[in-house]
């Protein structure tokens, strides 16, 4: 009887907490498909309306920004690249940069990796003037490799591979030596595929990163061309519903990414158990 | 000239270990050698220096002819099992097995056939899709083995591949490498701190304690002739018996025990050993003692004594109805004897 009490209060806290998370999610969306005049007249709304098509389809294809330039299909493109490009670039750096430090007979390696690990205590924000100037100076304002190329390496990321590498039994490596296989065989042949695992993990929290990102695109474009959802979640001017049907959909690609990556992320974990 | 042949091979590590000391071998093509010794005494570090995964600090190593001090592990054409496999974790039985062969730019067709004729040869062929994950211990070692005997190498090397099975699985493929090596007579260089393994499976052992060579011989030299006192000890088991003791003109004395040698050796601080299963209980014995404890094995069983302070054991057949606390009167025939100067631990 008092496991039935015990496990009935649990639910409901968890019922609770998963409300919180999900009721603003969900009232933002009913809203959205409401149009707007309702909206104003009668406030926010907890149950479906029927413009649903329309607004989304206006939001996505409008052409919005100061200038009229870029609509919300475009930013979702660029944040999406934008997002890719970092990921990618980060997990391929730090698996690297990882191995260097674990595998080859680096004199300092130690210091070296600490020296990496302590740009962690200088985010972007605080070397935003000199990036931007480096930036600018090799011609990259108002471009995609401008947008991802400062952002590219992860200090935790290669943290991450690092320990990971430090628990591969050396026997393997040497078991690979006897086989034949070069350094960068190893790197090819067995480090990446085990540690796929970790490279959907890191490549889950460096997308996020990525997309979330507001202040480095802010400086880096001068054209509309270039900007991305979180920066456009601050300029669409549109009605109220155009900008709630804007937010929903700015919270589906971390979710998709999120989602599909998990799959493999769980795949993984029981491959190599 | 040997097959292998090791000269003076010296191993300092960086923090200034002596892990090897001009350590010289000569192993024949085709033969199977042991290395035996406790652990930490560098018979590990003197097999990986063969297979080029340790550097060498001095000496020279040379396979078929060729040095191979400076040749890359690869190159030398060595196969090696280690004590917990290492496996690629990632890869199926199959790719395993054939992860060497490709990277020698081996055809697919002539893989394909090398490995499905080792495995069939291990008794895997039922396994070769599966991950190392989803095998038992016994079928990893023979996935190990079948990865060293795909790639034909000139040398097998074992690093203890037995330690991490079962009594009753490393009996069974203690008897499965040996049959093996006679099969493929390919030189084999197995690394183990058991003495029973040591005696079945070489042709010859390798005794190594302290990074020193103590004795290199036949199974029956090093267990009828141990040349040094920590030979005598390490192998055999039960343990040998040492008796502590000084020989004057050939008689040897252990408190009121007294031993004719039948010779003349004189040695102040000298050391007897007798073997467990040398020592002849008769009613008509020459000494007598008291047994404090009785081991039944079965078959035989162990009886611990002690003379003069000094413990020994002696093995023999259980039919003898004898007690803990019992009487019995045994002796010791001069010819097992191995006798050893204290000094140096050398045979006398």
């Amino acid at each position: 009887m008092t496991r039935y009490i015990s496990s009935t209060i649990n639910h409901c806290i968890l019922l609770i907490g998963l409300l919180i998370m999900i009721v603003p999610v969900w009232i933002i969306f009913a809203s959205s498909t409401h149009s707007s005049l309702f909206i104003n007249t009668n406030g926010l709304q907890f149950f479906l309306g029927d413009n649903f098509i329309e607004n989304y389809s206006r939001v996505l294809f409008k052409k919005s920004g100061f200038f009229n330039e870029i609509t919300a299909l475009k930013m979702f493109f660029n944040s999406f690249i934008m997002a890719t490009g970092i990921a990618t670039l980060s997990v391929i750096t730090s698996l690297m940069a990882a191995y260097g430090l674990v595998y080859f007979k680096i004199k300092y390696a130690t210091i070296l990796f600490w020296l990496i690990f302590m740009t962690l205590l200088v985010p972007l924000e605080l070397r935003i003037m000199p990036s931007y100037i480096v930036m600018s100076k090799l011609n990259l304002v108002n471009t995609f490799a401008g947008l991802i190329l400062p952002i590219s390496a992860s200090a935790i990321a290669t943290f991450f591979f690092r320990q990971f590498y430090k628990s591969i039994p050396d026997e393997l490596l040497e078991a690979a030596k006897l086989d034949g296989t070069s350094s960068w065989r190893f790197f090819i042949d067995f480090l990446v595929p085990l540690s796929k695992t970790m490279i959907a993990a890191v490549f889950i929290f460096m997308f996020v990163f990525g997309y979330n990102q507001y202040l480095w695109p802010l400086i880096m474009t001068t054209s509309e061309q270039y900007w991305t959802v979180v920066m456009g979640l601050k300029t669409m001017y549109g009605s109220i519903s155009d900008r709630f049907a804007f937010v929903i959909m700015s919270m589906i690609p971390p979710v998709v990414i999120i989602v599909f990556l998990q799959k493999l992320f769980i795949q993984g974990i029981f491959q190599n158990k | 000239m040997s097959f292998l042949e090791l000269q003076n091979i010296t191993k300092i590590y960086p923090n200034g270990t002596k892990a090897v000391n001009e350590t010289s071998l000569n192993i024949d093509n085709g033969e199977f050698v042991v290395f035996v010794g406790p652990s930490g005494c560098g018979k590990s570090t003197l097999l990986r220096m063969i297979a080029g995964l340790e550097d060498i600090t001095g000496g020279e190593i040379s396979l078929d002819g060729n040095i191979i001090n400076n040749i890359d592990p690869s190159e030398r054409d060595v196969a090696m099992v280690f004590q917990n496999y290492a496996l690629y974790p990632h890869m199926s039985v199959f790719n395993n097995m054939s992860y060497g062969l490709k990277n020698r730019g081996i055809s697919k067709e002539e893989i394909n056939n090398k490995v499905n004729d080792v495995a069939k040869l291990l008794e895997i062929d039922q396994l070769l899709t599966r991950k190392p994950s989803m095998l038992s211990g016994g079928q990893r070692q023979r996935v190990a083995m079948g990865r060293a005997i795909v790639r034909n190498p000139k040398i097998f090397l074992f690093d203890e591949p037995l330690s991490n099975l079962d009594a009753k699985l490393r009996n069974q493929m203690r008897l499965e490498i040996k049959k093996l090596q006679r099969q493929m007579g390919v030189t084999s260089i197995f690394v183990t701190h058991d003495q029973t393994e040591a005696m079945t499976l070489g042709d010859r052992i390798v005794v190594i304690n302290n990074g020193v060579v103590e004795q290199v011989g036949t199974p029956k030299e090093i267990y009828s002739k141990p040349n040094t006192k920590f030979v005598a000890e390490f192998i055999g088991s039960p343990q040998m018996n040492l008796f502590q003791c000084k020989i004057e003109n050939g008689l040897a004395k252990i408190s009121d025990m007294q031993i004719n040698l039948n010779n003349s050796l004189n040695i102040q601080d000298a050391c007897i050993g007798v073997r467990p299963d040398d020592i002849l209980i008769s009613d008509q014995g020459e000494y007598s003692s008291s047994a404090n404890l009785v081991e039944y094995l079965g078959s035989d069983m162990i009886i611990y004594s002690s003379v003069g302070g000094q413990e020994f054991s002696c093995k023999l057949s259980s039919k003898i109805n004898l007690k803990a606390g019992d009487n019995f009167k045994f002796d010791i025939s001069p010819s097992v004897l191995h006798i050893f100067d204290n000094t140096s631990g050398q045979r006398a």
